[in-house]
């Protein structure tokens, strides 16, 4: 092992997967072993059993399909709204100079305080969900966007004007395809960051999802729904994040060329 | 009449963190003709780059102004077709959508864009590589690629600062060659900015020598070399006279510069 010596993906696969089997056996050996009581930690089989229980008889594959939708609702509006206000504030000084105080302020304002008050506005419906997942992430994109926008090379803008572009020219043709990439890793990034917010938005007053399963097993003391629940949004993160970089890729060529 | 006039241009920079201002060009006057390719060769720091800067408009002058066809310059424009050293080609698109993105700001019809570009490709000779990447490509043919670019837009005048700076001494050579004849055959307006002695006089018609910090033109020498220049020129015997002389003209500024840091 060297600094910075790259891994055979052969080799990154098989290490990747052994923190997993790691993970796992240490589990095992905690619950079969009896050294934690089941009240507290279900073991693996019984969460994989519970877990089948749920798909079976309590249509959980319900409650995922409305978890992911109120992700990718909120999230998509706030990417709409974000992403167009980002670029400007980057590439135009007095637009940032107007919204970036207010941007920074808001953004540390936590999107769950916020669910109180969304319920007493928009009731306890998906509106209230979506704007938990809204406001919690259309901050972070505005800021992150405007920031990479804003550091475009210079000697590109330069170029590009030589070469004729106008004003808009610049931001069409060089600020907004040099930071494609960087753009859509912020979504990537933030989209992971939703996923917390649609969790919460869903334990508190909710009649589905993800979330509401949770605390409902919390009152049956059902640990083994309540892991499987949490396992369920880890491999959602997992394979959305592998799409985003895949799909990142081929958008992309140039950068990974 | 002159193709570009700079009238007195100079230029200060501001001092940095209440420190004094900087001189980086004293005001400076030259005349460049018509299919004129002139050289700037001058010690690092001497304004070299501030110059040409100005004349393409992405910097402006707090003296004296630049006429090019006998209008002001104060703006960029793709009139002024520019060469950086840095390597400033669009990571995202290929080498043939670089050449034309001047076309494509222009409205060129697309077959026509197509066309030039093919042209252009084949003249730095880079047939082969129109779909590759940036990324993809070493820096003499970044170069290639960006003078492709800049020419394809068929400017009033080609600057270019050091653009051969980076590269080693064949790939240099090479390029020297190439932008020459490529000058010999379209008979261009240039201004090349290079510290290289030798550079300066293979590639102009005229050579413009600048004085250490503050810059200012310190002298301003003709070439008489026949075209078409082959390198074998480099080893003539008036080609040694003019690098002895511009050597002799450099050191001083040379030692000038360094006396000051
Ligand atoms: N933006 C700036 N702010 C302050 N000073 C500057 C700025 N740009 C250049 N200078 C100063 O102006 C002087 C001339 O700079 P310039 O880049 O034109 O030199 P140059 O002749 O191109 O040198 P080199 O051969 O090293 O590229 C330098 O001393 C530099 O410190
Ligand atoms: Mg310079």
């Amino acid at each position: 092992m060297r600094p910075l010596e790259p891994v055979s993906p052969w080799l990154r696969i098989v290490l990747g997967i052994a923190f997993f089997v790691v993970f796992v056996a240490a589990w095992s050996f905690a619950t079969f072993g009896g050294f934690v009581s089941k009240t507290f930690l279900a073991d693996p089989l019984t969460m994989v059993n519970d877990g089948w229980t749920l798909i079976a008889k309590f249509g959980f594959m319900t409650d995922i399909g409305m978890t992911i939708w109120r992700v990718v609702g909120g999230f998509v509006l706030a990417a709409l709204v974000a992403v167009p206000l980002g670029i400007l504030m980057g590439a135009y000084k007095p637009v940032e100079a107007f919204f970036e105080p207010f941007v920074s302020f808001a953004r540390y304002l936590p999107a769950s305080a916020f669910i109180p008050l969304l319920i007493l506005w928009a009731g306890i419906g998906e509106l209230q969900k979506l704007l938990v997942i809204f406001i919690g992430s259309v901050f972070q994109i505005v800021l992150m966007v405007a920031v990479a926008v804003g550091s475009t090379r210079r000697d590109l803008v330069e170029a590009a004007y030589t070469l004729g572009a106008r004003d808009a020219g610049i931001v069409r043709r060089v600020m907004m395809p040099a930071n494609a990439p960087e753009i859509a890793e912020i979504l990537r990034l933030v989209l992971g960051w939703a996923w917390t917010y649609v969790i919460v938005a869903e334990l508190i007053g909710s009649s589905s999802g993800i979330g509401h399963m949770i605390v409902d097993s919390q009152s049956l003391l059902a640990t083994g729904q309540i892991i499987f629940g949490i396992i369920v949004i880890g491999l959602i993160g997992l394979v959305s994040d592998f799409l985003f970089k895949a799909v990142n890729r081929t958008l992309f060529p140039w950068k990974f060329a | 009449m002159s193709k570009l006039s700079i009238e007195g241009v100079g230029r200060v920079f501001p001092g940095v963190r209440g420190g004094k201002p900087v001189t980086a060009l004293q005001p400076t006057t030259l005349a460049v003709a018509p299919n004129d390719f002139i050289t700037v060769l001058g010690p690092s720091g001497c304004g070299k780059s501030t110059l040409l800067r100005i004349v393409a408009g992405l910097d402006h002058p707090t003296s004296g102004r630049v006429l090019l066809d006998g209008r002001a310059v104060t703006r960029p424009g793709p009139d002024r077709g520019m060469v950086f050293q840095s390597y400033t080609l669009f990571p995202w698109l290929t080498v043939a959508e670089n050449i034309a993105f001047g076309l494509e700001e222009k409205r060129v019809a697309r077959p026509e864009q197509a066309r030039i570009v093919a042209e252009y490709v084949e003249k730095v000779g880079l047939r082969g590589f129109e779909h590759h990447y940036p990324k993809q490509l070493s820096g003499g043919m970044q170069q290639r690629t960006a003078i492709a670019r800049a020419l394809a837009n068929d400017p009033e005048i080609l600057l270019l600062d050091e653009p051969f700076g980076a590269l080693d001494n064949q790939t240099r050579g090479l390029m020297q060659e190439l932008l020459l004849g490529i000058w010999e055959r379209e008979q261009k307006t240039v201004m090349f900015v290079t510290h290289d002695i030798e550079e300066a006089i293979f590639l102009a018609s005229r050579v413009i020598v600048m004085s250490a910090r503050p810059g200012r033109i310190k002298a301003d020498i003709k070439v008489d070399l026949p075209h078409p220049r082959h390198y074998t020129v480099k080893t003539s015997p008036e080609f040694s006279a003019l690098k002895a002389r511009l050597t002799e003209e450099i050191r001083v500024e040379a030692v000038l510069a360094a006396a000051e840091h």
